[in-house]
């Protein structure tokens, strides 16, 4: 694939830090399941649709902002986008709404991260905050977007380009804690594809029955 | 996992088709004959003159559901597909490895274990129960084919020709067909068989048989297209304009579980009688209206079937196991397994 054509997704990096074969199902082998093509193609589409804006007590508010960012080939959307005007410059934050609860691993600040080096390149702006609202805690947390957070979020973005371009699907890694929880277990039957016994050896013993 | 959804076989002439909100309606002559809900569709299938809305097509393209079409005794004639699904790496990846003889072998060699080891299987269940019923000839000819598939299965394992192969293949069939009749208990002689033969079939049973493989070829066509392999390019059936050469060979170990067990139970049964079928005048032989909606129904029940997958080891309707089957060749293709482990029938 040629450099420029990769365009990496925004949820993909969120996939890829959970587990780069679960990545490499969804966005290289592009895998069917539960229609979920049509269900992503579906949110996307009626995100393109509820693009809207509205102004409460001072904030203006963007929904569903189709986003892009050139420099790491990133393409997405952020839920929402708050623009402020501070006292000397423009202040803009994304926030993005969460269904659960905050997590452990890092994969919803490099989410809204990405957002973020979005909107900077195509605003020309600095953004140095944004905020993950989780809907089981009900709580607002604020994100600052410090150096290592942008380090991380450029470095998985780059793994997830090279993932896409090498066009191979990682190997299967069996971690009970992780692949239980995951909803493309089924697909990627990380047990049988993990265990090393070659085939021939298993079908030698199935014919001694 | 696909839940195992239904596939909708239409066989009212004159039927149309059309989505309505949720659901799939069907209409003959203006009135409402039937309603399933939509999201519990796997494929349709339409026999003779059944029109589908182009909303309808329009859905089932959009959900991966195969639509295909055939003439009311069985013959394909065309199928719907949408934008083309799966992904573009994987079925260059199929044509490297159907290019390739080194790769191509040992898919085929599985391929046919899978198909050898099931062919005798059915032959030994046979034996098992109902050794002690059978005429002495019967139960001799069951033995031997026994026997017989199992030497050829041993060859198998040590063959690295392709043609060979092919030819061990030929053997089996030759064996396991030259003993089936031995496997109908219809004392009718209605029922004689005496080898294979198609197009036309010119007996009732491989009326039946016939008629059952058109159906397993096309849930192995869908099995493959879901996992975005090309089922017209395959390793065993080489390429033929308007072949589904890769769901031919994805067939060949399901052929003796799931179409050859089914026809001998609805002889065996007497759900399929002789007056079920019409012989033409040039001897072609063709089944009722009725009989296909029996033969359809039995299929659909026998696909819900739970069973242990031999490789994954998790449980599975047997319909289902085309689809996993599809699954295993693409990981094995990707280079996640160093082998196509085939289905074998305990």
């Amino acid at each position: 694939m040629e450099e420029e054509d990769i365009i990496v997704p925004i949820s993909a990096l969120q996939h890829y830090l959970y587990c780069d074969r679960q990545c490499a199902l969804i966005h290289l082998e592009r895998i069917w399941q539960e229609n979920r093509h049509t269900a992503e193609g579906r949110v996307l589409h009626e995100r393109a649709d509820r693009y809207g804006h509205e102004q409460r007590r001072g904030v203006h508010t963007a929904m569903a902002l189709p986003l892009a960012c050139e420099r790491l080939g990133l393409t997405g959307y952020a839920d929402v986008v708050e623009f402020e005007q501070g006292d000397t410059v423009r202040i803009v934050r994304p926030v993005e709404y969460k269904r659960g609860r905050p997590k452990a691993h890092r994969a919803d600040e490099v989410q809204l991260c990405a957002q973020a080096l979005c909107l900077e390149e195509m605003m020309s702006v600095d953004i140095p905050e944004g905020a993950l609202f989780y809907g089981q805690t009900k709580r607002r947390k604020p994100v600052a977007f410090d150096q290592a957070l942008r380090q991380l979020t450029e470095d998985i973005a780059a793994e997830t380009r090279a993932l896409i371009r090498h066009g191979k699907t990682p190997r299967a890694v069996y971690v009970a804690k992780k692949c239980n929880g995951c909803s493309l277990i089924d697909h990627c039957q990380p047990q049988a594809m993990s265990s090393h016994a070659p085939v021939a050896q298993w079908l030698a013993a199935q014919l001694r029955h | 996992m696909r839940r195992l959804l239904n596939t909708l076989y239409v066989t009212s002439e004159g039927a149309w088709l059309k989505i309505d909100g949720a659901n799939i309606v069907m209409m003959i002559e203006s009135e409402e004959r039937g309603r399933i809900p939509a999201h519990m569709l796997e494929s349709l299938v339409c026999f003779g003159r059944v029109l589908v809305s182009p909303p309808l097509m329009a859905y089932c393209c959009e959900q991966a559901i195969a639509i295909s079409y055939f003439t009311p005794n069985g013959r394909f004639q065309a199928r719907v597909e949408g934008p083309v699904s799966g992904n573009v790496l994987l079925r260059r990846t199929q044509y490297r490895a159907t290019d390739d003889p080194e790769r191509c072998v040992p898919i085929i060699r599985h391929l046919l274990i899978g198909k050898i080891h099931n062919q005798r299987a059915v032959a030994r269940r046979q034996l098992r129960d109902r050794g002690d019923r059978l005429h002495d000839a019967d139960r001799r000819a069951l033995e031997s084919t026994v026997k017989r598939l199992e030497r050829i299965g041993t060859r198998l394992l040590e063959t690295y020709d392709a043609q060979v192969l092919r030819g061990l293949e030929g053997e089996a069939a030759q064996s396991y067909f030259g003993s089936f009749a031995a496997l109908i208990n219809s004392e009718e002689d209605e029922f004689v068989f005496s080898g294979r033969n198609r197009r036309p079939p010119r007996d009732r049973v491989n009326a039946l048989l016939s008629f059952l493989y058109t159906l397993l070829t096309h849930d192995c066509r869908s099995a493959l297209e879901q996992t975005g392999l090309d089922s017209a390019v395959g390793f065993l059936h080489r390429d033929r304009p308007g072949r589904p050469s890769l769901a031919l060979d994805l067939a060949e170990e399901f052929r003796p579980i799931l179409a050859d067990r089914l026809a001998l139970t609805l002889i065996n049964r007497r759900q399929i009688k002789a007056k079920d079928f019409s012989v033409a005048e040039s001897g072609a032989v063709l089944l009722s209206d009725d009989a296909r909606k029996t033969v359809l129904t039995t299929y659909q029940e026998r696909k819900r079937e739970e069973l242990t997958h031999p490789f994954l080891g998790e449980t599975a309707p047997l319909g289902l196991v085309p689809s996993l089957q599809a699954q295993l060749l693409a990981r094995h293709l990707r280079g996640d397994l160093d082998a196509y482990p085939p289905f074998i029938w305990q």
